[in-house]
């Protein structure tokens, strides 16, 4: 074993470790029933139990390993990722609609959580190579290859929520100098296709015509010799863009995969067109006041009013049951973390160590804020989990894999 | 700006975060207040029935008020199960199989658990309903049945099923639907549109008010009452002296093609199929597989149409030409149609039959010759053939005729490409056809189907879509309201009427005058075959008769099929002229003769091919 590894970063370890802590006690209140035990590995808190005690394995071989370790084998780490990933078209289980997972004695592994890994890490090594240029457009294509990948082996699932934490790498590549251009451009991409499955086809084209008419004629009176032509041709891709996306959605895919999409975007207990699943998270977080109502004692929690509450809604209980404090708390953990790998990553020497421990940051934060703002009602629903305090053993081992291949580089900042 | 792009992220959405927590977790009360066991439910709103009126705006479907045992699955608590039972009448097995149908379909929303509780049942429920955690009543309507008659024609309504449930997203678990008849044909109209309601509850229980102001409300929309062509009193009349005899009577207004009354004996009182006791006595209705009461007769039976159809082949040949009003065929009691091939005639021998006679005495051997001119007419026979097929089209045979009821049935007439398929291209003429000149061979017609082609007679050459809707025109569909003009030209028509008048005046159907009114009809007699133990067996014929009356400005078309009836005027001819008579005049003078069809009975006849014994026909 490395003896740097002792110098490693206690403080985010420490960040860590209450993460974990504190979901395994809400996971245990939201599922919480008679026969709620660590050691029932027949319910969620049981199996979540056994993915930590795997979790601490994996991370103390990760730590033994040699930090050169991951930089040299990274390409081979993608590799098996992205065979892991075709494998389950063939092997994979099909659990609630989705082939996302490979399922071994009753314990289900999700090679998605894994992707995101090894991703980072061969985003990490490809980017830190020499002859790569991020302005220069065929190193550009390369990188965007290698995110595209697993991204739409991921949407074939079809697992449209992990897909879209791939979207984090665009914050790293923004970080290594990406032109604007492609950013305004992906995140209309993103934003467009999201709009597009919640609203109809038809009126997402009014949107998109009175969006560019009132954006043509504003910059028109600012800049009179402004052309049309650039709008039109936006304006004609979007379009065309909402419309495959629907063509696609509706005509392509068969019922299973509009039935995943419709339970990540939260339209599965949401029948009645009311939001039931959003109001009763938001009646739960509401009802927490200032210090909740204490462990077990969520009256919306034990009615099992908000669905999936242990898995994508896990805050809703940290809300009702420990109150603003207890939420402000765990956001405050979160900021502590990520702001403090990314000010640690921008130390570091070695440039793959550097933009990995980014790309680490980058997936945290998008998880932290899609999935919060989904429980608070800020952003549309969008199922993925809260890292580390979520229910799910194959979310807690890639982000235990990722923090302590973070904290293997970091305590070797010095090489 | 770069390196610090993801960290103001991040900071500035945690600031929004833990504002958005201050919001709704310390400063906006109504949350706090709105958790403890909180829950919506949602309660369809539904508009009345729509009512059903006769064409003499008597009102004959209404609605009566019946009540549904609701239950929330997750909200029961122990409760005396027998005496649940006991108050509403239910079987304790009925009542979990429901009670677990509903936890099935959801634990938190409600579903019924006893349905069609009557106002008896209701009011003792009532008092004890405390004692039953989890369950509330809900009011409904089901419908109520005016008149004992017209069950074939009104249907009935019953609950989805899952097929409708995946059909139509419109319903849900325990609604009733219109199944057949009328309340389906104009299911949408009758039913209107729900309207919902979402309310709020608290921990208790109970309804604290409308979710959100009832943002999420949505109105109902208001049924619509219609009127049908039927006469009530004509129907019940008719199914009052059909009974004991299976068959089918349809009466027809030709001038607008308002169907004015549709029988099938025997039937039932349509008050047997609401409620709870439907599900039993559907069953017992669907398993009478002899006399088969759920089949309509005047639309789904596909017989021969016999002599009747002699009218529609002299028309055809004056058309073509082959024949005129003048024309005069010899029958040595009967026609020698190819070598060795005779078809036998009731006229003497050397018996000299002009049009006029020829449609009174019934002659076969007449529309034999006719039949067979006008399939020698062009140059192949199938030319001929699908002319003829042609003119009858015109007359709405051969295909559904696009009445508003859900049931139906083509009949048959055959095309040249039938023929070339049974006998070869060309091996076939008009002897191998023959009797498709009386109505026999291959053809297959339904009671209504005839009673439509009377109706064009009638009309002396159009008839309107046969159709049930009176009113409202607004869902009136708009073929109802156009003339579909025969093949035929009108003045033709004039020498078959008369005819058809003589047939009552001195021809086979003397049976039928009636007194002051100038009946037309034609009779008869169709034979027919069952499987007696797979032996294909004869059975007495079929007792057929068309009529319209008067003879002028015809009011009333009528086409009347008795099974295993004999011959025309046996038991047809007296039945079509009392509904004539009854219709017209509305009583009946002939005493004698309405007593005498009311209390005959065919049931013996019925009764032959089940007796396992050998028995004689057409006795």
């Amino acid at each position: 074993m490395n003896k740097k590894i002792f110098l490693f970063d206690w403080g985010s370890f420490l960040l860590y470790f209450l993460l974990v802590v504190f979901g395994l006690v809400n996971i245990y209140s939201s599922t919480y029933n008679e026969n709620s035990s660590l050691f029932n590995f027949s319910i969620p808190i049981g199996k979540q139990f056994i993915f930590l005690i795997i979790s601490i394995f994996s991370a103390i071989i990760i730590l033994s390993i040699n930090s050169k370790f991951f930089e040299r084998f990274s390409s081979l780490i993608y590799l098996i990722s992205i065979l892991l990933l075709i494998g389950l078209f063939i092997f994979g289980t099909n659990l609630k609609g989705a082939t996302s997972w490979y399922i071994f004695g009753g314990i289900g592994f999700q090679p998605s959580e894994f992707a995101k890994v090894a991703t980072a890490l061969a985003i990490a090594k490809l980017l830190s190579e020499i002859q790569i240029n991020i302005k220069n457009i065929k190193s550009l294509f390369q990188l965007a290859t290698i995110i595209t990948i697993p991204t739409l082996l991921i949407i074939f699932q079809p697992d449209p929520g992990s897909a879209i934490i791939f979207s984090a790498f665009f914050f790293v590549l923004y970080r290594e100098g990406l032109n604007n251009v492609y950013l305004i451009i992906f995140s209309m991409i993103i934003i467009l296709f999201i709009l597009s499955l919640l609203i109809p086809v038809n009126l997402m084209i009014i949107i998109l015509l009175t969006i560019f008419l009132s954006l043509y004629s504003i910059s028109k009176k600012l800049n009179k010799k402004i052309s049309f032509t650039p709008y039109f041709i936006s304006l004609v891709t979007s379009c065309l863009y909402v419309i495959s996306v629907g063509y696609i959605f509706n005509n392509v895919f068969k019922q299973r995969h509009r039935d995943r999409f419709n339970i990540i975007l939260g339209k599965e207990f949401d029948d009645k067109g009311i939001g039931y699943n959003l109001n009763q998270s938001i009646i739960a977080i509401g009802s927490g006041s200032w210090t909740g109502k204490g462990f077990l004692q969520g009256t919306q929690t034990k009615g099992d009013f908000v669905p999936r509450q242990h898995t994508d809604y896990i805050f809703s209980t940290i809300g009702e049951e420990w109150g603003f404090l207890g939420c402000t708390i765990v956001i405050f953990i979160y900021v502590l973390l990520i702001y403090r790998i990314l000010s640690r990553s921008e130390k570091l020497k070695n440039k793959f160590s550097r933009i990995f421990s980014y790309s680490f940051a980058s997936i945290l934060t998008l998880h932290f804020i899609i999935n919060i703002g989904m429980s608070l009602g800020l952003i549309p629903t969008i199922g993925i989990p809260l890292p580390f305090i979520s229910y799910g053993g194959s979310n807690l081992l890639g982000f235990t894999c990722m923090m302590f291949i973070y904290l293997n580089l970091d305590a070797n900042r010095l090489d | 700006m770069r390196i610090y792009f993801l960290k103001i992220l991040l900071i500035s959405t945690s600031i929004i975060f833990i504002l958005r927590l201050f919001y709704i977790q310390i400063i906006n009360k109504s949350y706090e207040t709105l958790s403890q066991n909180n829950a919506v439910i949602e309660i369809s709103d539904y508009p009345e029935r729509g009512l059903i009126y006769d064409r003499n705006s008597k009102l004959i479907v209404a609605n009566k008020a019946s009540y549904d045992l609701m239950v929330i699955p997750e909200n029961i608590n122990y409760f005396d199960t027998t005496l649940l039972c006991k108050l509403t009448k239910t079987k304790k097995k009925e009542l979990i199989i429901n009670l677990n149908k509903a936890k099935k379909f959801s634990k938190r929303l409600p579903s019924i658990a006893i349905n069609q509780i009557t106002k008896e049942n209701y009011a003792s429920l009532q008092e004890h309903l405390w004692k039953f955690e989890g369950f509330f009543i809900q009011k409904k309507s089901v419908r109520d049945y005016k008149i004992s008659s017209g069950a074939n024609v009104l249907g009935y309504m019953s609950e989805v099923n899952n097929s409708d449930l995946r059909k139509d997203r419109y319903y849900k678990l325990g609604e009733l639907i219109g199944r057949q008849g009328i309340e389906k044909s104009y299911e949408n109209e009758l039913r209107g549109g729900k309207g919902k309601k979402i309310l709020q509850k608290d921990r208790f229980n109970r309804i604290i008010g409308s979710y959100q102001e009832g943002r999420f409300d949505i109105k109902k929309k208001n049924s619509k009452n219609i009127t049908l062509t039927i006469d009530s009193d004509l129907q019940s009349y008719g199914e009052k002296i059909m009974k004991n005899k299976r068959g089918g009577i349809v009466a027809i207004e030709p001038q607008t093609g308002e169907i004015l009354a549709l029988i099938s004996s025997p039937s039932y009182n349509p008050n047997l199929l609401i409620g709870k006791k439907r599900s039993v006595n559907y069953k017992i209705l669907a398993n009478d597989s002899l006399s088969k009461p759920l089949f309509d007769r005047g639309l789904q039976a596909q017989y021969p149409p016999g002599s009747p159809f002699k009218t529609l082949n002299a028309l055809i040949g004056l058309q073509e030409n082959v024949i005129n009003t003048k024309t005069v065929f010899l029958c040595n009691k009967g026609y020698s149609y190819s070598k060795g091939a005779f078809m036998e005639c009731h006229c003497k021998k050397g018996t000299r039959n002009n049009l006029l006679k020829g449609i009174y005495n019934s002659c076969n051997s007449f529309f034999a010759k006719t039949y067979t001119r006008i399939i020698k007419k062009y140059n192949t026979p199938s030319e001929s053939l699908d002319n003829w097929r042609k003119h009858l089209e015109s007359f709405g045979l051969g295909n559904y005729l696009g009445y508003d009821l859900p049931i139906g049935k083509t009949g048959f007439i055959p095309d040249s490409k039938y023929y070339n398929r049974w006998y070869k291209e060309n091996g076939w003429s008009a002897p191998t056809i023959i009797s498709n000149a009386i109505g026999q061979g291959e053809i297959l017609t339904t009671p209504i189907q005839l009673a439509n082609i009377t109706a064009a007679i009638a009309n002396r050459g159009f008839y309107y879509t046969p159709h049930f809707l009176k009113s409202p025109d607004s869902i009136k569909k708009n073929k109802f309201f156009k003339k579909n003009i025969t093949s035929i030209d009108s003045l033709n028509f004039e020498i078959i009427i008369e005819g058809m008048h003589q047939v009552i005046e001195k021809g086979t159907a003397k049976i039928a005058k009636i007194k002051n009114i100038e009946v037309c009809g034609k009779t008869g007699t169709a034979e027919n075959f069952t499987k007696v133990n797979n032996v294909k067996t004869q059975l007495t014929d079929h007792s057929i008769f068309i009529a319209f009356a008067p003879k002028v400005n015809p009011k009333i078309a009528i086409a009347v099929f008795i099974e295993n009836g004999y011959w025309g005027s046996r038991w047809a001819a007296p039945i079509a002229s009392l509904v004539i008579e009854k219709y017209i005049n509305s009583k009946i003078e002939r005493k004698w003769l309405e007593k005498k069809i009311m209390n005959g009975s065919l049931q013996n006849e019925y009764k032959k091919p089940y007796s396992g014994e050998k028995f004689n026909i057409n006795e």
